[in-house]
Parts: structure tokens; C-alpha cells; sequence
């Protein structure tokens, strides 16, 4: 190996932006990151995993119509059905369509998704700014905290808390988010903390403003560049997290149509019906990688090496 | 540097502490009474009262908790309400299945992870790193609970290779700690490809090669070793975050071990053994980090700055 083979540490010219009608992804108001916008569209791999998130989205929202059977219904002369012309990925246990109730899993996983990524993202932001904002004690008491949230490792003290306070979607996501904002916090505190610092924060205080003003005008919202990257990665560990609770038996409830649940359901028939667990747990890889290659893409786009 | 780990050190206490009130309040997160769902439905009378004295929960809750940490300090976690055992008992007798399973599955993943890693960093920007990269991604994005479903559909049940659950001989092993290492080498790579080439591209790496330092010197002596200090130092990090994977993983191989007795402990609502492992492990947490802080202080005197 010799010194011209190392990777030029050069930055990629900025591509000339085009007068094409921006894309629909809206990353913030008119004009801006337009930069990074440009090169997450030539971000090959990230482009696959937008494609995936959007059919996932459109399975989501046009499931009803998309799906041959509804997600419940049983028939019962068709039970553990292998996959063929009429049940295109077989039957569960109870002569459910399997790939209706994948379309309806669909809307589980992006429910859970969001809720727990947004009440991560308002907690750890917060709290973040305030650490950063007011340091001192405040900026230990919030440490403290989330040193002592972060010491149970993801899936420890969310199962203890389900457990306690009964399962069900609503109690595991918001268990969920509780003990995983921790991430958010430390980001936003280490940028606030550098911020601060910076002429224009400085400028502001000098000419008379307030706290609340400063905080909302001028270091919120240069926030929002780091704190997307970390929402777009940790919505896939939040599905994983998740569908491993419901997995468990801790989280979504039977009846209704999760991909953690169902593969619950199909583990008992794993010789005999295989499809019934193979195909939930391959929704759940597929949509995890596609969020990962977009959340990627946009780190990359953000933070280029 | 002193200053620096005694303060540490003095800041880890409150976070102890409020471990252990979490840890004791999740009890008081149960909706009714704990003890009535500890005991089950058909419970007399007289054992739900028995087993309310026996946690001493029949007192105000500030005394509960120091009794509770009183005794906890002193090794003594209560007794289990399904086993009727003292939970240090059953943890302990655990303890060292969960410990061959991890360590396995951490040799495993991290002598794949580094490999991987290195690779990519060395190769950047060519297919072999893309590949690598995709790869990586892919086992990072695995759900473990199926990827440990698939390896028992194919390799216990179609192929007959391996034993498909229990402890039983060193074949039984194979499947749990693949399915824990797997995922596990995923994040490794991408994490020692993003050292690698952070590593790769400082100064000092350009100095020694205009200084003539032969290329594979410069690669062993000067990238690699600066690059896997971090990665050593998280890797250790993570070791009790490896538990939370357990608890899926060694119910699915009903592997005996810590996370096995934690799933069937949450399942059965008993709370004596869950707040004892729950406890644990967030000790366990609390002393790693200590321990990576001081020894990263220790390899990297910049430290002292902060």
C-alpha cells in the first residue's frame, strides 16, 4: 500500500443545484439543506431504502384495499394452508391470510415506529437543551438521570416495566421511549454546549434576549440536522425493540396484526408450517434495512466523510 | 488525572442509588395489588398475606426500600414466589450458562466484526468495502428472535445438524451463540470500518508514511492499534447489553441461563427475581462504564483536559 492509494480526505464538489422541482421529501422549509438533499439523491443505497420505506408506507395506508382478506378474518376449512394462489403466504393457526395481516403489520410497525421515536425526540431534545443551556447543577441533575436510565440495557427495563404495569401497545411504546431518549439527550447537550459559544448566540444575548427566545430562536434550530440523523436510526432499533417485545408476548395483544406477534404464533409450528413465523420476521428484516440504508444516507448526506 | 477518575467515581453513587429506586419502584407500577398477582388468582387469603409480610410490604415504603436495599447490599435478594428458592440461589446457579453463551458469542462476533471492519476501512471505496458495508448493515438490521427461529427451522429441523434447545454438550452451543454474533458482528464492522478510517486519515498516518515507514508497519503500528482502542473499550461496554439480547435468545433455545430465568420470571410476575436481576444488571452496567472510563483515561492522556 502506498500514500496515493489512502481515500482522499477531499470533499466531493458540490453538485450544481438543479431548478428541477424539489422531490417530496421535505427535510425542512423551502430552500433549505438543499445541499444535503442533492447528495442524499445521489446516495445509490439510501435510494433503495427510501423505495422500501415508501412501499411501506403505501402498504400501510392503502392496506384495506390492498389486502384480499380482512386481517381477522378465519377460515377455518383453511388452516396452516401452505403459500399458494389462494393464500399467497399461507394460513396461520387459525386460517387467517397471513399476507393480509402483513399489510396490517404494516401499520403497527410505523404506529410504534413514530410514537416511540417522538416521545424520544422531545424528551431527550429537551433535556438536552436544558443540560447544555443552563449547565450546572441542572446540567449534573440531567446527567445523573440519564446515566441511571442508560444502565438497564434496551429490552431490560422496558420488559420490567411492561411486566408491572400489564401489556399492550400503548403501555410498551411509551415504555419504550422512557428509556431510550438518554442518546438525545447527550447529542443535543454536546451541541448546545458548542452553540452557545458561537457570535450569533453571543450577539443575541448582548442585544437583551431572553432565554426562552435564544433557545427557540437561534439553538433549536440549528439542532435539527443532528438530531434528524439520530431519528432516522433510531426508528429501526425502536421496531426491533418493539417486535421483540411483542415477540415476548409483552407488547401488541393477539388479536391484532404485528409482525412480532405473529411470529409468536407461528413458533410452535415451525416444523410443520414454517411460512407461518418466516414471513413476519422477513418484513421486519427488510423494513429495518431499508430504514437503516435511509438513515445511513442521510448521516452521510448530513456528515460527509 | 486523579481529580478526573475521583470525580467519577463520587458521581457514580447518586446513579447507584437511583438504580436501585427504579428498580424498587417498578413494583409499584403494577396496576391493584402486586402481591395478589404474585400469588395468582386461586391464592388463599393466608398466603397473600404471608407473602406480603415476607417482602415486608405491609409497612410505608420508605421503610420497604431501605430494608429492601439493606438487604440487597448484603447479598440477599429476597426469595422467588414461583421457585421458592433465594433469587441470589437461582442467579447464581445460572450465571455461568449466560456467561458461556455471551463470551462465546462475543469472540465470535468481535474476531468477525474487526476482520470485517478492517477490511472495509483498507479497501475503502471499492466493492469489496460496499459489500462489507451492505453486509454489515444487514446483520445489524437482523431481529434476533428470528434469525434464532431460521437457524433452528434449518439447521435443527431440515438439516439435523445441531440440537435445537438446551444445554446439553458444546453442539448445543452452536445455534445460540450464531444467533447472538451475528447481529453483534454487523455493528462491530461498521463500527471498526468508521474508526479505521477515521484513524486513516490523521496526520500522523500521512507523517509516517512520508517518512518512509514501511506501509504494513504504518497499517499494524500506527492505524490499527489507535483505531481498535475505542473499539475495545465499547466492546466491554457493551458486555451487559448483551443480556438484553439473552433474554430473547435463551428462550427460544431454552438455553438455562440469566435470561431464560428473567423471561419466565416476568411472565409468572415474579417481581423478588426480576428486580434482582434487574438490579444486577444495572450494576453490572454502572461498574463496566466506570471501568471503560478509567481505562480509556488510562491509554489516552488527552483526557485529562476534560
Amino acid at each position: 500500500m502506498t500514500t496515493s492509494e489512502l481515500p482522499s480526505t477531499t470533499l466531493e464538489p458540490r453538485p450544481p443545484v438543479q431548478t428541477q422541482k424539489a422531490a417530496p421529501l421535505s427535510l425542512g422549509r423551502r430552500g433549505q439543506f438543499q445541499v444535503e438533499r442533492q447528495r442524499l439523491y445521489r446516495h445509490r443505497l439510501a435510494m433503495v431504502g427510501l423505495s422500501g420505506v415508501l412501499l411501506l408506507i403505501a402498504a400501510a395506508l392503502l392496506a384495506p384495499w390492498l389486502a384480499p382478506y380482512p386481517f381477522a378474518e378465519q377460515h377455518l376449512d383453511f388452516i396452516r394452508v401452505p403459500p399458494g394462489a389462494q393464500f399467497f403466504f399461507g394460513t396461520d393457526s387459525l386460517g387467517r391470510d397471513i399476507f393480509s395481516r402483513l399489510l396490517y403489520g404494516a401499520r403497527m410497525a410505523l404506529l410504534v415506529g413514530i410514537v416511540v421515536v417522538a416521545i424520544e425526540t422531545v424528551v431527550g431534545v429537551l433535556l438536552g437543551m436544558a443540560a447544555g443551556y443552563f449547565r450546572g447543577y441542572t446540567d449534573l441533575a440531567i446527567n445523573m438521570v440519564s446515566d441511571m436510565v442508560w444502565a438497564f440495557p434496551p429490552l431490560v427495563l422496558v420488559l420490567g416495566v411492561v411486566a408491572a404495569v400489564g401489556p399492550g401497545l400503548f403501555n410498551a411504546a411509551v415504555a419504550l421511549a422512557l428509556t431510550s431518549w438518554a442518546p438525545f439527550t447527550r447529542v443535543t447537550r454536546a451541541k448546545v454546549l458548542s452553540l452557545r459559544q458561537r457570535d450569533f448566540v453571543q450577539a443575541s444575548v448582548a442585544i437583551g434576549s431572553g432565554h426562552g427566545r435564544i433557545l427557540w430562536r437561534h439553538i433549536l434550530p440549528n439542532l435539527v440536522p443532528t438530531n434528524l440523523v439520530l431519528m432516522m436510526l433510531a426508528l429501526p432499533s425502536a421496531l426491533l425493540t418493539a417486535s421483540a417485545l411483542s415477540f415476548l408476548g409483552f407488547g401488541v395483544q393477539p388479536p391484532a396484526a404485528d409482525w412480532g406477534a405473529m411470529l409468536n404464533e407461528g413458533r410452535p409450528y415451525l416444523q410443520e408450517a414454517p411460512w407461518i413465523a418466516t414471513f413476519p420476521g422477513l418484513a421486519i428484516l427488510l423494513t429495518v434495512v431499508c430504514f437503516n440504508l435511509l438513515g445511513d444516507g442521510v448521516r452521510d448526506a448530513f456528515d460527509p466523510r | 488525572m486523579q481529580h478526573y477518575l475521583a470525580q467519577r467515581l463520587l458521581l457514580s453513587v447518586p446513579v447507584v442509588l437511583g438504580v436501585t429506586v427504579i428498580v424498587f419502584a417498578i413494583l409499584f407500577l403494577t396496576p391493584g395489588d402486586p402481591v395478589r398477582s404474585m400469588a395468582g388468582d386461586r391464592a388463599s387469603e393466608a398466603r397473600v398475606q404471608e407473602i406480603r409480610v415476607q417482602l415486608g410490604l405491609d409497612r410505608p415504603w420508605p421503610v420497604q426500600y431501605l430494608r429492601w436495599l439493606g438487604r440487597a447490599v448484603q447479598g440477599d435478594l429476597g426469595i422467588s414466589i414461583a421457585a421458592k428458592r433465594p433469587v441470589t440461589e437461582l442467579i447464581s446457579e445460572q450465571l455461568p450458562f449466560t456467561l458461556r453463551l455471551t463470551l462465546t458469542a462475543l469472540s465470535i462476533g468481535t474476531l468477525l466484526g474487526v476482520l470485517l471492519g478492517v477490511v472495509a476501512a483498507v479497501k475503502h471505496n471499492t466493492w469489496v468495502d460496499r459489500l462489507i458495508t451492505f453486509t454489515s448493515l444487514f446483520w445489524f438490521s437482523m431481529p434476533n428472535f428470528w434469525l434464532g427461529l431460521m437457524l433452528i427451522l434449518v439447521f435443527g429441523l431440515w438439516l439435523r445438524w445441531t440440537p435445537i434447545s438446551g444445554a446439553r454438550g458444546s453442539a448445543a452451543l452452536i445455534l445460540p451463540a450464531l444467533t447472538m454474533a451475528l447481529p453483534q458482528m454487523g455493528s462491530l464492522a461498521r463500527l471498526v470500518r468508521t474508526e479505521m478510517l477515521e484513524v486513516l486519515h490523521d496526520e500522523y498516518i500521512r507523517t509516517a508514511h512520508a517518512k518512509g515507514v514501511h506501509p504494513v508497519w504504518v497499517f499494524y503500528r500506527h492505524a490499527l492499534r489507535n483505531a481498535l482502542i475505542p473499539v475495545a473499550v465499547l466492546i466491554f461496554l457493551g458486555l451487559p447489553w448483551l443480556l438484553g439480547g439473552a433474554i430473547v435468545i435463551e428462550t427460544i433455545f431454552a438455553w438455562p441461563g440469566m435470561g431464560r430465568l428473567m423471561y419466565q420470571a416476568l411472565t409468572q410476575k415474579d417481581f423478588p427475581v426480576v428486580q434482582g436481576l434487574l438490579l444486577l444488571i444495572a450494576l453490572a452496567t454502572v461498574l463496566t462504564n466506570l471501568l471503560g472510563d478509567f481505562v480509556t483515561a488510562l491509554l489516552d492522556p488527552r483526557i485529562e483536559a476534560a
